[in-house]
């Protein structure tokens, strides 16, 4: 659940991932994961029961036939057995399986053989049927057990009866044996429909099972697809996202932990925030503070100054020294104000068409530079600046060109119309920048030798001329130039038109 | 020389002020409240005041108000920040010209002078005061006197708006930049505040303009800056 009133990104990027999934992603998704092993598992089980249930089925379907049919057969040959003279002849067998044949017509189909010892089949069997009655039956028949075997003749299913016939008074056998053929193609039938409902009735189950694979996948990913969503929204700044727990699996916990660790976080960036604001707010209060006995100090340095000269040399020299380090101190306190009016972001940006040129020449006039520095300012280049923080940046570095490497400063003005950038650049004749100190120099109070003598400026001269061209949306470098001499060069947008921010 | 009335709470900086102040000539009243100082105001008569923003009881911006309601005289904020809402909220009160604390007396001087000079007449000679008003529109405009009425009845103008509209009438048509109008009616550096040029003309043209949405008199060209007329 998302609480409202959080600072929310005005540029609502959309992270990485964040993208429409492409197709090949969609397949290995969870989704497309869980279906496929619901329909599997839905198939798996469809499968195993049509097959348990088939072979269940169609044995016994088969079983009750060869009982029915061997029942038969048993009862037909015990009744019909004593008419059979003994030893049989062919024709009395012939007789014999006609009469069996006969009773079994209408019920059972068969088709019996007969015959005696090793004798020949009565009736024998047509040419092609010779493995139609299989060795095994006749082996076992002749050691005086019945025997059952299903067989295939011509690519039908019969079921080979094979029975000893014995003399009622004993059960020694008689030499005699009846074999009958029964067809099982009905019984094939009843099999193949019971193949075919299972196959009718797994198919619409699988195809069922889609229904709760998605069911399911969705209970899995909702949560997930929150708590995705919930990332992204931390990711965008907005840390008061929380997510709605239901339930108490471990969907719901790792929810769960997902809102602890945003609280987590969002006291962690909380107390961050509050205690840089305060440090910020400490620095710009130190300023504010010491602002006030600067300007009574301010205020009568001029005084001081005057009467000097008047004073013995002692108290002269010590009234020129305060007088002077007044003047730094509020400086220094100057540059501490409007740095922490930067790092509030308090720092407005009051955009004026000028002409750029102009603007540079009333800052070299304005400090009495024009004898030592160099301009190249070409007439004609509008833009729109806020001239007090160009003035700033430009003063800040000409002033450090002048300190650091020594008349003449070279200021350049250029204008790239097509690009739509001005470059402002500042380079002097000195001994350059040490390599190992370039990439510091816009850092605050930096110094750059290990002695940290006080320089000149504040130390934070730098770092407000990099702020005032950020303010600009401009960038600053500084370099070396091959032919010696540092050089720096302020990067700004080239707008014209327009008279307001 | 002449006679400031110093309006600041601090007593260090009223007395830092005061100091260097009389020791170029000035006439100095202090008053360490907003109510102190108003009261100053008709006993002591001053020909400028230095007005500090954070006054404890009534508001800089009050106080300035007030003055504002019935003189004209000129008004310096002595503000202890130069880049946010006081400024802007102290010119549109009335203010003539604001100096960041901490100053040097010499600064002080100088823009105290700048002001004082705004507010006398032009040195034109004995010609400029025989020169007969000029008429632009329902605006009549003495410069020798110093005097503009509309439909025949006298403007009040603060200092600042008096040298801003003669300077911009004196040439109707021509366009100023910001930086020129610093440079010439508040004898600042180029690169001052422009914020002070914009507040001024506002604050003129709700005196002078009949409608302040479309301005006829005082007129802005987008990207250059203020130009009078043409009518």
């Amino acid at each position: 659940m998302r609480r409202f009133g959080a600072r929310r990104p005005d540029d609502r990027r959309r992270p990485a991932g964040a993208r429409k999934p492409a197709l090949r992603t969609l397949a290995r998704g969870l989704r497309a994961r869980l279906v496929v092993a619901f329909l599997l598992v839905a198939a798996l089980s469809a499968l195993a029961t049509a097959a348990l249930t088939f072979r269940e089925a169609r044995t016994a379907i088969l079983q009750r036939t060869q009982d029915t049919a061997v029942n038969a057969l048993r009862g037909q040959v015990n009744s019909q057995a004593p008419d059979l003279s003994y030893p049989p002849g062919t024709a009395g067998l012939a007789k014999f399986a006609a009469n069996l044949n006969r009773a079994g017509e209408a019920a059972q189909h068969w088709v019996v053989h007969v015959r005696y010892g090793d004798g020949p089949m009565v009736p024998s069997l047509r040419p092609g049927e010779d493995a139609a009655i299989g060795t095994g039956v006749r082996k076992k028949v002749q050691a005086g057990i019945a025997a059952v075997q299903r067989v295939e003749t011509e690519g039908r299913p019969w079921l080979v009866i094979g029975l000893p016939v014995t003399f009622s008074n004993n059960t020694k056998p008689s030499g005699v044996e009846v074999f009958a053929r029964v067809p099982l193609r009905e019984d094939e039938a009843n099999v193949q429909a019971l193949v075919d409902a299972a196959q009718s009735g797994a198919l619409p189950a699988v195809a069922l099972a889609v229904v709760p694979a998605l069911i399911a996948a969705g209970g899995v990913l909702r949560p997930v697809r929150e708590l995705r969503r919930g990332a992204q929204r931390i990711t965008e700044g907005a840390l008061d996202t929380r997510l709605k727990v239901t339930g108490r699996d471990e969907l719901a916990e790792l929810s769960r932990t997902f809102n602890g660790m945003a609280a987590a976080l969002e006291e962690n960036v909380a107390e961050l925030r509050r205690m840089e604001a305060n440090a910020r707010r400490f620095a710009a209060d130190v300023s504010h503070e010491l602002r006030t006995p600067l300007a009574a100090m301010t205020a009568v340095v001029d005084v001081l100054d005057e009467d000097a000269a008047t004073l013995d040399p002692d108290t002269a020299h010590a009234v020129r020294l305060i007088s002077e380090e007044t003047g730094k101190l509020a400086r220094m306190v100057e540059d501490l104000m409007e740095i922490s009016r930067f790092d509030a972001g308090a720092a407005a940006l009051h955009l004026d068409e000028v002409d750029v040129a102009e603007t540079v020449r009333k800052t070299l006039q304005a400090r009495n530079w024009q004898d030592e520095v160099e301009a190249d300012l070409p007439d004609g280049v509008r833009a729109r600046l806020d001239t007090r923080r160009i003035d700033v940046v430009v003063a800040n570095l000409v002033g450090n060109a002048l300190r650091h490497g020594g008349a003449p400063v070279h200021v350049a003005v250029r204008a790239d119309r097509t690009a739509e950038r001005l470059l402002i650049e500042v380079a002097d004749q000195g001994p350059g920048i040490d390599p190992e100190v370039l990439p510091h120099v816009f850092d605050r109070f930096y110094k750059a030798d290990a002695a940290r003598v006080r320089s000149e400026g504040s130390g934070l001269g730098l770092a407000i001329t990099l702020e005032n061209v950020r303010l600009h949306h401009g960038t600053i470098r500084a370099a070396n130039r091959p032919g010696g001499g540092a050089v720096f060069t302020v990067d700004l947008p080239l707008r014209t038109g327009g008279d307001e921010e | 020389m002449s006679r400031v009335l110093l309006i600041e709470d601090d007593r260090a900086v009223r007395e830092g002020v005061t100091l260097t102040l009389r020791r170029r000539g000035h006439e100095v009243e202090a008053a360490a409240t907003g109510e102190a100082g108003l009261a100053a105001l008709g006993a002591f008569r001053p020909d400028l005041i230095l007005l500090d923003l954070m006054l404890p009881d009534v508001s800089g911006f009050e106080v300035c108000r007030r003055i504002r309601a019935t003189q004209q005289l000129p008004i310096i904020m002595l503000t202890a920040r130069g880049d946010d809402i006081d400024v802007v909220l102290g010119l549109e009160a009335g203010a003539d010209d604001y100096i960041v604390k901490p100053a040097r007396g010499e600064v002080l001087e100088a823009r105290i002078r700048a002001v004082l000079r705004r507010a006398a007449p032009a040195d034109g000679g004995p010609e400029a005061a025989a020169r007969p008003a000029e008429v632009h529109g329902d605006l009549v405009v003495d410069r020798a006197g110093l005097v503009v009425t509309k439909h025949g009845k006298d403007l009040a103008l603060a200092p600042s708006e008096m040298k801003l509209l003669l300077h911009l009438s004196a040439t109707p048509g021509r366009v100023h930049s910001r930086q020129q109008l610093l440079e010439h009616v508040w004898e600042h550096s180029y690169h001052g505040d422009a914020r002070l040029v914009d507040a001024c003309v506002m604050r003129l043209r709700t005196k002078v303009e009949d409608s302040t949405r479309s301005p006829r008199y005082i007129q802005t060209v987008r990207g250059f800056g203020y130009r009078f007329g043409p009518l």
